[in-house]
Parts: structure tokens; C-alpha cells; sequence
């Protein structure tokens, strides 16, 4: 094994010498620090309204109520919030109505026992939700005095518009979107490589970090505050860059200051991992959740090739622009070409006069606000869950990987290729495995050329 | 509190069915880890490999119980430890370790996947399949053993599992200092230098590959008899950790570091366990800072820490020599 060419920070961490080129670097660190204090004390005050409300109803009344749930892509439950339903006596008269709450959870209390008609507004549904059994609404219910009589309106999955859109091209546009959203996330993980060697398996919980937090000051409220979500999203990188920041600071440095080997950090990694994805299971329940804002849109079609919503336009706006943002910096800037420096070389870099722990330092900062911007994209065109990140830690892996590990544009190409690769896939293999499609993709990216397309030869050992 | 319901937990934990399955695994992994310095972070798919492959031959294909046993132990394994180790063994270390997670998601992708359930039965598992195991059983079901702790189909299971434990401690004490052990620890130490000696390490890391799998195999597979049902979630990519952290407690690279680490590991998590749900139920806990569902997820949270702490501080665990360790020395 040619252990030598590998980027080995871990192993030896040597004080940086001069500071030519950070300096400019040095005071935003300090900017950094009194914005710290002021979301941390922030949190102090959130923390208690982040915990979930429990509805205790147990006294006998009579009620029609029900749960509105449709299955999402993997398979899982999500919960439709702010649908209407109107319950209706034999005779016609409205009796009442119920919305359904953020767990898809409706119900109406009734005047006594009797024949209702309940009937799903469906002008209500969220835009791709339809009824399965749509012949089946009105509903038609015996209820008994004092019973909780529980309906069921089946959900179809998520309708493909095959009529306004050729599949093919309309997959492609998705799997773009993904692939923007995949290499977003990944260029921290694939600079956080490059720079320091550590392969980090926390990163994906940086991406579901993003998205939770984004969702606590857009739709959770802080102290009953509530932002609109661009504002959110605004905060919520902050908060990302911040976290990165301390991941780096309380952990990593340490860590490599004491010379811990690759391999230990990489299992510490993981133990993060863990330890941070069941936190935010703790924190925020295991229930699939939606930003309030922009979620019911129409989509626009483009000469009959494809449709998409006008947030999904957005989306893949704003990562091209940050993509492109990240790029120049890396090639234009200063600070960019130092940690292109480090990455390259870092013994090098630092002879040459670059603060290798300053550069190490911003790489975590930015590469945690991109996962979180990651995750608050992915957030709002899929949904919210607690092990989302974890999920597409490994599509990021798969990227990475395959664009070649350590090269941040590697990062960028290998991604946009793995997001086509899982929608189109769709057309062959049953949409809840398409994930499988893309990892099967990394083993065989192994096989054939494990330095990746853009990677070089010698990093792989 | 229940004294008495704390310390059964906690004697559960420690000599019990889960202590049982995750030593098996955690002696497998120490076989990868321990002395071949595989990264392998999949254990979790050997172990279904075992359950599913006992369970699917039984129930799905309609085959007796021994021959699900033999595709458990030998055929699923052998498949896996080639579709994993071919791409991967002769790359850098923590290529294996992506790859490895990648298989236990892929697994938990497949399995769960309501278009194969004719096969896998999706997310509710199969079961059904133990029968021919609990047919054997010299204990009545309905009475309690070892000072009372399991009833009597347990303790058939534990008893088979204490059998197997013993079994698989001795051949791989056997195994490890056998020449070809010794070929594994030089491969740990340094790959090149055991290459420069004419072995061919690949193979040797394929083999160890495959054996370590069996041990997981069997340890999944008696998990699978004990739950008396193959289910994803029992095989998650997270269970691999709970195997992890066994084995770096106890010591990875030495023969008893895996039991003694499973051992404790179980202990602790059953005393938490324990302790924090009774506090839920007598309200010593208030509501609002932990539910019983959240009890059940804390442990998830001590694996990740206890992975953390004994990653950084102090790798070698309770019996492991530092510089013996493949944590330390890449």
C-alpha cells in the first residue's frame, strides 16, 4: 500500500508556520464567534417548543374521524395536513367540518348516533395526492351513540403525468434536480476528504440538521416566532456553519492535534453518526414532516416534455448558482485556492505558507452550511424525516465516488450523474427501490475505476 | 422502582439472548476487524443473511429446516462475502467501510420493498420457520429457568446459543493461531510486507471475509429462531454498530474480547433500559422531557456515544494490547 501519497493530517499535526494568506480569514473566524452566542441562546429558549404535542382524548363522544396518510417514494408513511372534510346528517344538513393536522389526523364531533354522508373536499388535497377509490367519496358511515367511528379514504400514490410529459425526459429533469440537491451536500464531504483525510459519516446528519432547523424557525416557532422559510433558510445556515464550525473545533481538531489515525476518526465518525441522527429522533419524532411554505403549487409544463413545480425551479436555480458560486471561489479566490492547495498537497501548501488548520476550518464551515442547504432543498421537494440524511449520505458517497474522491468538481459531476442515474432508473425497477440502482452503481464504480472519473490513481491505496 | 425487575434485566443482558446473537456477530467481526483489520461495517447484512436465508428456504421455497440451516450458514454468506469483498479488498480500507454500509441499506431497501413480498414478506418479515427448532426442545414452555429468567422456549435458545458461543470461541481460537491466523495479523500489520513474503492477500481478506460472515450468519440466524421471525428491522443498518461497540469493549484482536464486550454492553443497555422506563412509569421522569417511546431510542444514542468514546480514547477496549490495534496503526 502506498500509504505515503495519501493526505495523512490525522497523523501528524503539526503547528501551521505563517498565516500570509489567511489573514482576512482570521477576523470573519471572529464575526463567527459572536454570532455563536447569539443563536446559541436562541436554542435555550427553543428547545422546549421543538417537543411534540400528545393529544390525550379518551371521554366518550361521538365522532367520525380518520387518519389521511399516503406512502411516499421509500415506501413510507407521510401524514396529508390541511385537508377538509365535511360530515353531512341523512338529511343533508352540515353538521360539521374537520382539517386534518400535521399527522393527518381529522375528526368531527356529532349530535348522536344516525347515518352521516362524510365527504373529502378534494379541491384540499395537495397537488400529486389523489384518492384511490375516488367513486368512494362521499362516504357513507353508520355511527353509535358514543363511538369514535374511524373512516378511511385510501391515497393513491402520487400520480406520474404521463399524459402532459414524455417519462424519459421528464425523469431526466428529476434526477437533475436530485443530482444539483446530492452534489450540493457532498462537496463538504468531498472537501472535508480532500483536506484532512477523514471520510466523515456524520455529514449526512449536517444535511438533516439543515433541514430541522429550517423547519423549527419556519414552522415550529421559536418562543411562538416564526419566519417565512427563506428567511429560515437564511438562519438555518448560519446555524449549519456554526455547527460546523464547533464539530471541528471541539472534535476534529483535538483529534487531530493528538495524531489519532484515519481509521479511528473514521469510526468516531460513524459513532456521530448514530449518536446525532437519534438525538434528532428524539427531538423531533419520527414522523415525516413538511415546510408550511410553498408546498401546494401547480406545476408548469414545458412543450409537453415535462412539468415542474415553480419551488422545484427554484431549487435547482438556487444550487446552480451556489454551484457555480463554490467553483469560481475555489478556482478565483484566495481561500478557495488554498484549500484547493491543502487538498492537492498539504504538506506543500503549508511550506508554502498556508494556515492548514484556518483552511480546514472554513472548509467545515461551508461545507456544513451546503449540507444544510442540501437538506432544507430536499426538505421542501421531498419531505422532512429524521434519517434523511443519513439515507442520502450514502447517494453522496455514491457521487463523491464516483466523480473521484477528494476533487470537489468530482464531487459536482458524480452526483449529477447519480440523480439522473436513480430517477430514470425508476423506468425499469419499482420506484421504492431506486435507491438500490445508484449504490449497486458505487460497488461497480469500485470494480472498474475506483479512482473515479476526475480522481487521481494514487489516493485509493 | 423494582429492584428485582432491574436486576433480571440486567442478568438478561448479560448472559441472555441478544448478549448471545451479538457475541457470534462481534466474533465474526473480530475475525474481519480484530485480526485481518477489515473495516467492515455490514455485519448487520450477515447477520440477515443467516435469518433469511434459514427463514426464506423454510417458508418461501418450502425446504426443511436443516437445509435453510446449511443456506444460512454457507451458501448466503459465501454470496455475500464475494459480491462485497471482490469490488473492495484490494482498495484502500474505508472504501470497504462505504461499501459495506451500502449493502446494509440495500438490503434494507430490498427487503422492505412491498413489490417483493412474495419472497422477503416486506416489512412484516417471515416467520413460521422455527418449528423443527423448538420441536426439540426438552424444556416445557410454560415453566421458568436459570433462576427464573427465561421461560422455557428461551431457554432452549439460549442453551442451543451458549453451545454455538462456546463452539465458535474455540475454532476461532483454533483459527487465530493456526498459520493461516498468523498470515491475517501480518496482513493487519502490513499488507506489503505480508505480500513481499508470497501471500496473496487478497485472498486471505476474501477468506477471512467469508468467515467472519458465517459467525454473523449464525448469530442472525438464532435471532431470527429467537424472535421466531426474520425481520428488516431486527437487521438495520444500525445493529452493525451495537456489534461494533461489543467488540472494541471487550478488545478487538483477542479471543474473549467479543463475549466479555457483547456481555457488558448488553448489561448496560438492559440497566438503562430499565431504569429509564421504570422512572417514565412511576413519573420520576416527567413526560416532557422523555416518553416511553423515547426510552426505547436512547440506546441507539449510547451505542453512537460508546462508539465515539472508545474510538478516540481508548481503542483497544478492556482486554486489547494499543499496539496491537488496527485502529492505531494506519
Amino acid at each position: 500500500m502506498p500509504s505515503t501519497t495519501r493526505p495523512r493530517v490525522f497523523s501528524d499535526g503539526r503547528p501551521a508556520i505563517t498565516q500570509i494568506v489567511t489573514a482576512r480569514l482570521k477576523h470573519l473566524t471572529k464575526l463567527m464567534l459572536a454570532a455563536l452566542a447569539v443563536v446559541m441562546a436562541f436554542f435555550v429558549v427553543a428547545s422546549p417548543a421543538a417537543a411534540e404535542l400528545v393529544a390525550q382524548e379518551d371521554a366518550e363522544v361521538t365522532e367520525v374521524t380518520g387518519t389521511l396518510r399516503a406512502k411516499d417514494a421509500d415506501g413510507e408513511d407521510i401524514f396529508i395536513e390541511g385537508v377538509t372534510f365535511v360530515v353531512s346528517d341523512g338529511s343533508g344538513a352540515e353538521v360539521g367540518q374537520g382539517v386534518t393536522d400535521v399527522e393527518g389526523v381529522w375528526s368531527v364531533q356529532l349530535p348522536g348516533e344516525g347515518l352521516y354522508t362524510v365527504l373529502l373536499d378534494d379541491s384540499t388535497l395537495p397537488e400529486g395526492v389523489d384518492l384511490r377509490n375516488p367513486d368512494k367519496n362521499p362516504l357513507e358511515v353508520d355511527v353509535n351513540e358514543g363511538a369514535s367511528r374511524t373512516t378511511l379514504f385510501p391515497l393513491g400514490e402520487a400520480e406520474v403525468r404521463e399524459s402532459t410529459s414524455i417519462e424519459i425526459v421528464q425523469l431526466t429533469v428529476d434526477g437533475i434536480k436530485l443530482g444539483l440537491i446530492i452534489g450540493m451536500a457532498a462537496i463538504g464531504l468531498s472537501l472535508i476528504y480532500g483536506t484532512t483525510g477523514l471520510t466523515n459519516f456524520a455529514h449526512g446528519e449536517m444535511v438533516t440538521f439543515g433541514a430541522m432547523m429550517a423547519f423549527l424557525f419556519s414552522v415550529t416557532g421559536v418562543n411562538g416566532f416564526t419566519v417565512g422559510l427563506v428567511f429560515a433558510t437564511i438562519l438555518a445556515l448560519v446555524v449549519c456553519g456554526i455547527a460546523g464550525w464547533l464539530f471541528n473545533l471541539l472534535v476534529w481538531a483535538p483529534l487531530r492535534r493528538r495524531g489519532a489515525s484515519l481509521i479511528s476518526a473514521l469510526v468516531a465518525s460513524l459513532g456521530f453518526s448514530i449518536l446525532f441522527r437519534y438525538i434528532m429522533l428524539y427531538q423531533f419524532g419520527g414522523r415525516a414532516k413538511f415546510y408550511t411554505d410553498y408546498q401546494i403549487q401547480s406545476r408548469v409544463g414545458f412543450f409537453g416534455w415535462f412539468s415542474i413545480a415553480p419551488k422545484d425551479m427554484w431549487i435547482m436555480g438556487i444550487s446552480l448558482v451556489v454551484m457555480i458560486g463554490v467553483a469560481l471561489a475555489l478556482q478565483r479566490t484566495r481561500a478557495g485556492k488554498a484549500m484547493r492547495a491543502v487538498a492537492d498537497n498539504r504538506d506543500l501548501a503549508e511550506s508554502s505558507g498556508i494556515d492548514v488548520e484556518l483552511v480546514i476550518r472554513w472548509v467545515w464551515i461551508s461545507g456544513g452550511a451546503l449540507a444544510g442547504l442540501g437538506g432544507i432543498l430536499l426538505g421542501l421537494t421531498e419531505s422532512i424525516g429524521w434519517d434523511v440524511g443519513f439515507r442520502i449520505l450514502l447517494l453522496m458517497f455514491a457521487g463523491v465516488t464516483l466523480g473521484g474522491l477528494g476533487s470537489a468538481y468530482g464531487a459536482l459531476v458524480g452526483s449529477l450523474i447519480v440523480g439522473i442515474f436513480i430517477q430514470v432508473s425508476t423506468l425499469v425497477i419499482p420506484n421504492d427501490m431506486k435507491n438500490v440502482g445508484a449504490l449497486v452503481m458505487l460497488m461497480l464504480i469500485l470494480l472498474i475505476r475506483p479512482q473515479g472519473l476526475l480522481g487521481r490513481s494514487e489516493r485509493i491505496g | 422502582m423494582d429492584i428485582s425487575a432491574i436486576f433480571d434485566n440486567t442478568m438478561r443482558g448479560l448472559v441472555g439472548e441478544q448478549f448471545v446473537y451479538f457475541a457470534l456477530a462481534a466474533i465474526g467481526l473480530n475475525i474481519h476487524f480484530g485480526y485481518t483489520g477489515l473495516l467492515n461495517f455490514g455485519q448487520a447484512v450477515f447477520m440477515a443473511a443467516g435469518a433469511y436465508g434459514l427463514s426464506m428456504m423454510v417458508v418461501t421455497w418450502d425446504l426443511n429446516f436443516w437445509v435453510g440451516v446449511f443456506f444460512g450458514i454457507v451458501v448466503f454468506p459465501f454470496i455475500l462475502a464475494v459480491l462485497l469483498g471482490a469490488p473492495t479488498l484490494r482498495l484502500r480500507a474505508d472504501y470497504l467501510a462505504i461499501v459495506t454500509i451500502a449493502a446494509a441499506e440495500i438490503f434494507r431497501i430490498v427487503v422492505r420493498s412491498p413489490s417483493l413480498d412474495r419472497w422477503t414478506g416486506s416489512s412484516d418479515g417471515i416467520s413460521g420457520f422455527a418449528r423443527s427448532f423448538y420441536d426439540l426442545s426438552p424444556f416445557d414452555p410454560g415453566s421458568r429457568y436459570f433462576f427464573d429468567l427465561f421461560i422455557g422456549n428461551q431457554m432452549w435458545v439460549v442453551l442451543i446459543g451458549w453451545t454455538v458461543l462456546a463452539a465458535a470461541v474455540f475454532i476461532s481460537w483454533l483459527l487465530v493461531r493456526s498459520p493461516w491466523g498468523r498470515v491475517l495479523k501480518a496482513i493487519r500489520e502490513d499488507e506489503d510486507a505480508a505480500r513481499s513474503l508470497g501471500k496473496n492477500a487478497y485472498w486471505y481478506k476474501m477468506q477471512a471475509l467469508y468467515l467472519g460472515g458465517v459467525f454473523g450468519a449464525l448469530g442472525g440466524m438464532l435471532r431470527a429462531i429467537g424472535t421466531q421471525s426474520a425481520q428488516p428491522d431486527n437487521f438495520i443498518t444500525d445493529v452493525t454498530f451495537f456489534v461494533w461497540v461489543a467488540l472494541i469493549l471487550g478488545g478487538a484482536g483477542k479471543i474473549m474480547g467479543p463475549v466479555i464486550g457483547a456481555a457488558l454492553l448488553y448489561a448496560i443497555l438492559n440497566f438503562t433500559d430499565i431504569v429509564l422506563r421504570q422512572g417514565v412509569e412511576s413519573s420520576y421522569i416527567p413526560e416532557s422531557i422523555m416518553s416511553g417511546t423515547q426510552v426505547g431510542q436512547v440506546r441507539f444514542m449510547l451505542v453512537g456515544l460508546g462508539l465515539v468514546l472508545l474510538a478516540t480514547f481508548r481503542p483497544q477496549g478492556i482486554l486489547g494490547k494499543k499496539d496491537e490495534m488496527a485502529l492505531d496503526d494506519r
